[in-house]
């Protein structure tokens, strides 16, 4: 394939053809065909159920002739393939179903409880990266020095601990011990409703209405979950930095820029982070990317009111199209930050063409 | 093992030689290497002794554990660690938590087992496939994997144990079906370099299919990078199953899984924190161990990839 491609763009010889064009169409029939697969395998898990989604319709004594017609209706009779083809048109015009459990549209919900969990993932990403990249390149400047192994420590914590039990200490300890934060849930009950919903992120709705001692309760809510969620972005983040900069900092350059006696500051901070900042990024936005899946579990620990949740809530209650509808939404998002980052890498870094 | 005269050789110098008289002494010899090497790392130690104290307490459950993991005492729940015969307390049913940790080591392990067997086995023959066989079967399988390894995994295990019901067996399917495609993609990695090596055009000459090229001759030289994987994986699978239970899907009350352990002792975390909180350090020890040993074996078996963690 590859070399079909470079024959065609030799022949032709259009240099613009061959570094824009190609490499675009070929992404972008990457980026459909992961995604016409995610689509694939919650089709199938959607069809693979024990639960007859005509029977959660029309009930158990419903007669023939109603099941029938209910079974029409939601277009089961057709062959796989139709049925398929289908589904792709509704999940492309965000027609995800009706939920069972909350009988309002799944995209609905979605977008109802979608930006709360926005809000923690971002705010878990942030705190990640101002104490993880710093703690990284530290650890790799003084290699084998007692940060460096704090570093290490932190990482494997990190890797080895369950996040939800990490949030139910997390609440045991500060909350019900020491009581310095919120509870669980957004916010608590008196200050709820009062600010109107603009973007659905209550800190920032808040803050755009001047109301600060909502954004106080908020952020004493938020503060808990978005730490403890952040702190699997500041285990895996500070170890990409630790070994991207190790690769950096032994490199010629650095020595050269040592010797014209540049200060080690210009030269770590400077020189050497600076020829990261692309592998970096494409480190944090994974790292988002698994934030946002991540936080199911967080979710469901301290009641936020998000899409894992929301996922969870459905699946206990067996409301396929909720379920699916989330991990359709979930996978999206992902599988967008996956190519987003790979894009970038291949767009800033001269070596990956 | 040929030398059949007496002689004062001790193991260690027979393990030690730079002239192995057989190939049983030379492989031998190797893993004797590789265990020098794998002794020095304190903390690879550490973790194998974890997890081989894991096997003993799963193998000895019934004489380990003071008391019977099912049997409800409801006079005496939710006792505080320490308390009489309750080492660790008991539970909101008054069972004792130390017995059900000690029998919930035996899911565990047998969930790690499982997926350890099912999804490097799944990898291995999807990437030697597609790595020997080249052309479109290479692209078409590679694309398949690509599309699963951009999938979020725990929720996708969620969607699966939803359609396929709760239960510990569908739980590792799960995982399993979501943790294949990076064994894949180094099967296929080990099998481009080794396709090319002469031995392999040897045992073509002597007329091998690709059948038995890929069984005996290719797998065999992709299972040690696949080891090191696999043990730096099994924390991240004890940690979904370990979610999967908790969120109600995994195994079934009353069954002693650590997961649905700590969703039990949820309720109470406040005021009973013990409940909650002797399953999960139980979870975090062995997922450390895990971690811990894979690090170590990675520098034993595979040198040139030391420092990237």
């Amino acid at each position: 394939m590859a070399l079909a491609e470079q024959n065609r763009g030799g022949r032709r010889g259009s240099p613009f053809l061959k570094h824009w064009v190609i490499p675009a169409g070929k992404t972008l029939v990457s980026i459909a065909a992961t995604m016409l697969g995610l689509l694939f395998v919650t089709f199938v898990i959607g069809r693979v159920m024990p639960i007859d989604p005509v029977l959660s319709i029309v009930g158990e004594s419903a007669s023939k002739a109603t099941y029938d017609a209910a079974r029409e209706a939601l277009g089961l009779d057709k062959p796989l393939v139709v049925q398929f083809f289908i589904y792709i048109g509704d999940v492309v015009r965000g027609d995800f179903g009706m939920s069972l459990l909350t009988a309002h549209p799944v995209s609905e919900d979605i977008k109802r409880v979608f930006p709360a969990t926005l809000e923690l993932a971002t705010l878990g990403t942030l705190f990640g990266v101002v104490l993880g990249v710093p703690l990284g390149v530290i650890a790799a400047v003084k290699r084998g020095s007692w940060i460096d192994q704090v570093a290490r420590v932190v990482a494997l914590v990190g890797y080895s601990m369950p996040i939800f039990w990490l949030g139910l200490m997390g609440l045991l300890i500060f909350y019900g011990i020491l009581g310095w934060v919120g509870g669980p849930g957004r916010l608590d009950i008196f200050y709820e409703d009062i600010v109107p919903a603009r973007t659905g992120m209550i800190l920032i709705d808040s803050a755009l209405d001047g109301n600060w001692s909502v954004f106080r309760n908020a952020f004493s809510h938020i503060v808990l979950p978005a730490t403890l969620l952040g702190y699997y972005s500041l285990a895996y983040i500070s170890r990409m930095t630790r070994s991207f900069m190790l690769e950096q900092l032994s490199a010629e350059y650095i020595t050269t820029a040592r010797v014209k006696g540049l200060p080690e500051r210009t030269v770590i901070w400077r020189h050497a982070l600076g020829n990261i900042r692309v592998q970096l990024i494409t480190v944090i936005a994974l790292s988002y990317a698994n934030l946002l899946e991540g936080s199911v579990l967080t979710e469901i620990i301290f009641s936020w009111p998000g899409i894992g949740q929301y996922i969870t809530n459905a699946l206990l209650s067996a409301d396929m199209n909720a379920v699916l509808g989330g991990t359709v939404v979930v996978g999206l998002i992902f599988i967008l930050l996956n190519i987003f980052s790979d894009l970038l890498y291949k767009f800033f870094d001269p070596r990956a063409k | 093992m040929s030398v059949s005269e007496p002689h004062k050789e001790s193991w260690r110098e027979w393990l030690m030689t730079d002239a192995p008289h057989s190939r049983g002494q030379a492989r031998a010899a190797a893993w004797y290497h590789g265990w020098l090497t794998f002794r020095g790392n304190a903390m690879a130690m550490a973790g194998l002794i974890i997890l081989v104290g894991l096997l003993l307490v799963a193998a000895f459950a019934p004489w380990l554990a003071p008391q019977d993991p099912f049997t409800q005492d409801l006079a005496g729940r939710l006792q505080p660690p320490g308390s009489e015969g309750h080492l660790l307390g008991t539970d909101s049913l008054g069972r004792d938590i130390l017995s059900r940790l000690i029998y919930g080591s035996r899911i565990t392990l047998y969930i790690v087992l499982l997926v350890a067997l099912i999804a490097p086995g799944a990898g291995l023959l999807v990437g030697t496939i597609a790595g020997y066989a080249g052309g479109w079967i290479d692209v078409v399988l590679m694309r398949i994997t690509d599309i699963f390894l951009a999938f979020p995994r725990l929720v996708l295990a969620l969607a699966f144990v939803a359609a396929l019901g709760a239960g510990i067996e569908n739980a590792v399917l799960a995982i399993s079906l979501t943790a294949w495609p990076p064994y894949a993609r180094i099967a296929r990695a080990e099998t481009l370099t080794i396709r090319s090596s002469d031995y392999i055009s040897a045992v073509k000459l002597q007329g091998a299919g690709p059948l038995r090229i890929i069984i005996k001759h290719i797998w065999p030289l992709c299972i040690s990078s696949l080891i090191v994987r696999v043990t730096l994986d099994m924390a991240g699978v004890i940690l979904a199953a370990a979610g999967l239970g908790f969120l109600g899907l995994g195994a079934q009350p009353p069954s002693p899984e650590w997961g649905a352990m700590i969703s039990e002792g949820r309720k109470f975390i406040l005021d009973h924190w013990w409940v909650a909180t002797m399953p999960g350090l139980a979870i975090f020890t062995v997922s450390l161990a895990f971690n811990l040993l894979g690090d170590g074996l990675r520098d034993v078996l595979d040198p040139k990839s030391g420092d990237q963690g």
